[in-house]
């Protein structure tokens, strides 16, 4: 089996996040670089699935140089090789040039699953999946809390808001996971110094055979028109619970008419 | 004026109240026709979206639209964007309704902007991004403009017409129906509002201690007709359902009223309600980060605090 797992350095989930002023772009110098978090458990679904049913597991990113930090992580947790998109003609790119290029890479491939994360912690869209799904005509298996997989067909649960659907699909499909589906592994020293060695391939705009026209900020289908701080809230009243906390809530409820 | 679709959310045959707000934000840009996209849809139906200003009600009633998830809306809404030539998509910002819009801004080569929090009449979207800490205004340069909107951001007002129902019938390809819902499990249906629509959310943290203590979360929660949220310290610590976890990994809530109990606010969690319009904490460590939101505070031990406030909601009732 050829799994895939598409994944994103982000800015670390804790730090506070910002845009840049000169192109409303993420700053991506503020902060350390991360895994997006959900992508470990698509990586760790993706290990899972392998360690049943054979195969290889290729890590996919697309993002600047040091996303190759993002790309080392997931081969220190155990898979095979990696493509890492990168060139700078990517700053920019929203989740359709995202998406465009993601699949083109993809495409061709022999891929039965590829796996995400069902969101970046940056932009949170949720969008990438179901569009590179639909560049290639496959199926959706997304916001998946469990995966099955039997000969060659991928059943799912997928999270709603009253529960979950169980829903099938034939490979190759593409398939996102919820950070409720497992618990990611951490890299071993010896999955570190063997990450090292494992065949990273890097794909650069030309070198993958993408039109720069779909590409980049310039490109983009969206605009920013400008951008500020939320201003400061304005501090609230906190009191101490003296045996009557509670009544003070109600009063203040009562004041703002919520009871 | 031009057209604007606004795709119904709507469970057993009932219109969600987000279509209402999306049927009122539509009509700055334009004259909104409402998409009831399944199974379901009746006269009481079209009074309510007709109450809030949809002239025209585009049904496609097919099972495909339930029995597949996602794709089979988006080839619709790409052939009625043919057909009709909106100036503009709204659809409500749901897992589902994003991936529809997602789709369908590669169907029609269209800019897509998710999450928006209001729409200016030239097309310009507020979006509230980084756990709330920064206001971006952003615009669709490329396409039909598709916006998923969030629920609890436009106060509902009604503009009353009378709702005509055209039928719809696209032929779904089958490309659209590779993924196939076999089945549904319903979690415990509780009775409460839902999670991201409620006006008032009630949630519990690590403070909560155990699954037991949530027993006066959702004491508290109905004795204000409110839904039931929790933590991902909750949620992970198996004390609550994970599909009521609020935060970056769970839902982005908004309501007039949010209540944090024994939840410290790290920004895992106030990503996902730091936009509520009326912030209520209690948490027995005064260094809580969730107090610098907090519009009122009570530092003390939530299993004495809540009840009281419970029992004397109760009494002024």
């Amino acid at each position: 089996m050829k799994i895939a797992v598409c994944v994103k350095q982000v800015p670390d989930t804790w730090a506070e996040k910002k845009l840049r002023s000169d192109d409303s772009t993420l700053d991506r110098e503020a902060a350390d670089g991360v895994m997006n978090e959900l992508d470990e458990y698509a990586v760790e679904e993706a290990l899972k699935v392998q360690e049943a049913h054979g195969g290889e597991v290729t890590i996919v990113t697309m993002g600047p140089e040091r996303a190759g930090e993002t790309v080392r992580k997931a081969l220190s947790m155990g898979a095979d090789g990696a493509i890492h998109l990168v060139d700078d003609a990517f700053h920019g790119s929203d989740a359709l040039a995202t998406s465009y290029a993601i699949a083109t890479v993809l495409a061709g491939r022999g891929f039965d699953l590829i796996f995400f994360g069902s969101e970046s912690t940056d932009a949170r869209m949720s969008v990438v999946p179901a569009m590179v799904a639909e560049r290639l005509g496959m199926a959706q298996l997304t916001f998946a809390q469990k995966v099955d997989v039997t000969g060659t067909s991928v059943t799912i649960q997928r999270v709603t808001d009253y529960g979950f659907e169980t829903v099938e699909a034939s490979m190759p499909t593409v398939v996102s996971v919820v950070e409720k589906i497992n618990e990611p592994r951490y890299p071993s020293f010896k999955g570190i110094m063997a990450a090292k060695k494992k065949p990273v391939e890097t794909l650069s705009i030309a070198d993958a055979g993408l039109d720069v026209s779909q590409l980049g900020q310039a490109a983009a289908w969206t605009v920013v028109e400008d951008f500020a701080a939320r201003p400061p809230k304005a501090a609230g009243t906190v009191v101490t619970d003296d045996g009557d906390g509670g009544i003070k809530l109600a009063d203040f409820l009562a004041a703002q008419k919520f009871i | 004026m031009s057209e604007v679709l606004v795709v119904v959310e709507h469970a057993d045959g009932s219109v969600k109240k987000v279509t209402s707000e999306l049927l009122t934000l539509a009509r700055t840009l334009g004259e909104p026709s409402a998409v009831w996209i399944g199974p379901g849809y009746s006269d009481a139906a079209a009074a309510v979206l007709g109450e809030f200003g949809a002239a025209k009600v585009y049904v496609a009633d097919g099972a495909q639209y339930i029995d597949h998830p996602v794709a089979p809306r988006a080839e619709l809404l790409a052939s009625l964007v043919a057909d009709q030539s909106p100036s503009a998509v709204l659809i409500a910002s749901s897992a589902d309704g994003k991936e529809t819009a997602g789709r369908l801004a590669i169907k029609t080569n269209s800019g897509v902007i998710t999450d928006a929090i209001g729409i200016s009449a030239e097309g310009i979207a507020t979006q509230s991004v980084f756990g709330g800490s920064t206001v971006v205004h952003s615009k669709v340069t490329k396409g039909t403009p598709i916006f998923t909107v969030r629920p609890n951001s436009t106060p509902p007002v009604p503009a009353a017409v009378t709702a005509t129902r055209v039928d719809v019938s696209v032929a779904i390809s089958e490309v659209a129906m590779k993924a196939k819902v076999t089945g549904r499990t319903v979690a415990q249906k509780d009775g409460r509002p839902d999670l991201s629509e409620a006006a008032i959310v009630v949630s519990g943290g690590r403070g909560v201690g155990a699954p037991e203590g949530f027993a006066v979360i959702e004491a508290l929660a109905d004795s204000l007709g409110a839904a039931v949220g929790a933590s991902r310290a909750a949620t992970d610590a198996g004390w609550y359902p994970h599909q009521y976890q609020v935060g970056q990994t769970g839902k982005t809530v908004s309501p007039q009223l949010y209540m944090a109990n024994g939840i410290s606010g790290a920004i895992q969690h106030r990503a996902g309600m730091q936009t509520s319009k009326t912030i209520v904490v209690v948490n027995k460590d005064p260094e809580a980060p969730l107090f610098e939101l907090a519009d009122f505070g009570v530092v003390g031990d939530l299993f004495k605090v809540v009840p009281q406030l419970t029992e004397e909601i109760k009494k002024r009732a």
